[in-house]
């Protein structure tokens, strides 16, 4: 663990203090009232040490761990949807296929490959996986078969796996410091806060929804008030945890909370679409995978390129793949 | 088919399902079982299910605590699980199998005569009334063996279980393991009702509820 932050320490200790807190007030608010809605909260609250536990295990253990983790956590969640959308029989191959990109997109990014990275599932997913539904050869279906499993691709692997090539991030004015995890660790906690914020708002202030038709529950005072929320702490913490400046992480607050907003009403519209209200049974209180990285899939890719123009990068090995901005 | 002679056969079974069997459904699939609470602690049991996959029997034998895998024993095909040797090997000493014949030749013994003696030892019998794997993610018609078998057993605790997903993951004819997430739904114990072409009703009515408790997954 050499040269591993100390403020990344500190606020992985911090969020255990948060959730011991969280952990304490639901056991005390089902002593006093009990109820259904206790106990679920009590439920989430179980499963957020769980998450919590692994993401922070995960982070702390090395760089190749980090990796897998998001590779896996990509996976899980391209099974989720996969076996909730309307799939065709004969596309089972081509299914396996979209899988079998999930090593491959995390392998660039362990190869510090980010013309690869950025290219292998938007160029050359794109165009293999329709040429292996053609040698299949159904066309009763086939464009929705080729956009669905695209579009779980995109959501499930490129997008979450922004998170991954944080990590593998280096300064190239400073290329000791270590910052990969810094970074994860603020897109991560920050777009989770998000939602959490967004929630407590939301059922606090109620109000009028901002898209009534795909989730009523999401009000104007909710968004408005996480994204505030966010943008405060995200102003503070970004001097900690990651190489920006405060104005800078502000900025970076405000992309987390827009983009966490409509990553989160994004998958809601998909299960709205689907007849469904959770997308698995994974994280007993909270649902399935998507559910939980609903935000994240838009914050990743977002929050990447939001820090990735700011500053000039070199890589690990020290065979440059990409120039920076130089 | 005497178990006792073979030593090792209990604990094969265990290392088999704690290192293979386990760690691949979990992470590979991904069980959501519902009302597995409704499944039996003691023998003897029979449980029933749909038939989709050569998966289902793994599936079904992994929802039980690993102590209960010695009193577990799946009705099989003779003609197919006793087809060569390898296979042959691993139905009896792994799974465990009863072996029955499918094509019922009339004039040899009774068919269901293992099965009873399994029961009674205590065994939980594990029980797919389509007898085949069919059709990928349909429920068959249901063949009256098990009604055969509560007719003679009234008191025999009869609980249904429909599995949903396998079908898709690994359907026949296919050697190709496809991740999917699979649901598996354990209906309330099914007792005898007195008559044969009843009970099968009642049963084809309770696993086709089972089923509609699982949201629609289309798979043309």
């Amino acid at each position: 663990m050499n040269g591993f932050p100390v403020s990344v320490l500190v606020t992985m200790a911090a969020i255990v203090v948060m959730l011991a807190i969280a952990s304490l007030a639901s056991a005390l608010l089902g002593r006093l009232r009990p109820g259904p809605a206790q106990d679920n909260l009590r439920l989430r609250v179980r499963t957020w040490w769980q998450m919590v536990a692994v993401f922070l295990l995960a982070l702390v253990v090395g760089r190749a761990v980090s990796i897998a983790f998001f590779a896996l956590l990509s996976f899980l969640a391209l099974k989720e949807y996969f076996s909730l959308i309307p799939t065709r029989r004969v596309d089972r191959r081509v299914l396996f296929w979209a899988y079998l990109a999930i090593p491959f997109q995390f392998l660039w990014v362990g190869l510090e490959w980010y013309g690869m990275f950025l290219a292998f599932i938007p160029v050359f997913c794109f165009l293999l996986l329709p040429l292996r539904m053609l040698v299949i050869g159904e066309t009763a279906g086939y464009l929705r078969a080729a956009g669905t499993i695209q579009w779980g691709l995109m959501t499930t692997v490129f997008s979450l796996s922004h998170a991954a090539f944080l990590l593998i991030l280096r300064l190239a004015d400073d290329p000791g410091r270590v910052v990969g995890p810094g970074l994860v660790l603020f897109l991560v906690l920050l777009t989770q806060l998000n939602d959490v914020a967004q929630y407590l708002w939301g059922r606090s202030l109620g109000g009028p929804p901002v898209a009534p038709k795909v989730s009523p529950n999401k009000t104007w005072a909710g968004f408005l008030g996480g994204l505030g929320t966010t943008t405060v702490l995200a102003t503070i913490l970004g001097p900690l945890l990651t190489p920006m400046a405060w104005p800078a992480s502000l900025g970076a607050g405000l992309i987390i909370g827009l983009g966490g907003f409509v990553g989160d009403l994004n998958i809601s519209a998909r299960k709205r679409d689907l007849g469904i209200k959770d997308s698995g049974s994974l994280l007993p209180g909270h649902g399935g995978i998507l559910d939980r990285v609903d935000s994240l899939t838009y914050t990743a890719p977002l929050f990447f390129h939001f820090v990735y123009v700011q500053f000039h990068w070199t890589s690990y090995s020290g065979q440059v793949h990409w120039p920076g901005l130089s | 088919m005497n178990r006792s002679d073979v030593p090792y056969a209990d604990w094969l079974r265990r290392l088999f399902f704690l290192l293979l069997v386990r760690p691949v459904l979990g992470l590979i699939l991904g069980l959501n079982g519902r009302h597995l609470q409704r499944l039996p602690r003691r023998g003897p049991a029979l449980v029933v299910a749909n038939h989709n996959s050569h998966l289902d029997v793994f599936v079904l034998m992994s929802l039980f605590p690993g102590a209960l895998l010695p009193r577990l024993q799946p009705v099989a095909a003779a003609d197919y699980f006793l087809s060569h040797r390898l296979l042959s090997w691993f139905a009896r000493r792994v799974l465990a199998i009863i072996p029955i014949e499918r094509h019922g030749r009339s004039g040899r013994r009774d068919p269901l005569a293992p099965i009873e003696s399994a029961l009674d030892r205590g065994q939980i019998v594990i029980l797919f009334p389509e007898g085949t794997r069919g059709e990928p993610e349909t429920l068959g018609q249901l063949q009256s063996g098990v009604a055969h078998l509560l007719q003679r057993h009234p008191d025999l605790a009869c609980i249904p279980v429909v599995m949903r997903g396998l079908g898709k993951a690994l359907p026949r004819g296919e050697a190709l393991l496809v991740p999917f997430c699979c649901d598996v739904v354990v209906g309330e114990a099914l007792a005898w009702n007195g008559d044969r072409r009843q009970f099968m009703a009642q049963l084809e009515e309770r696993m086709a509820a089972l089923l509609a408790e699982l949201h629609p997954s289309s798979w043309e």
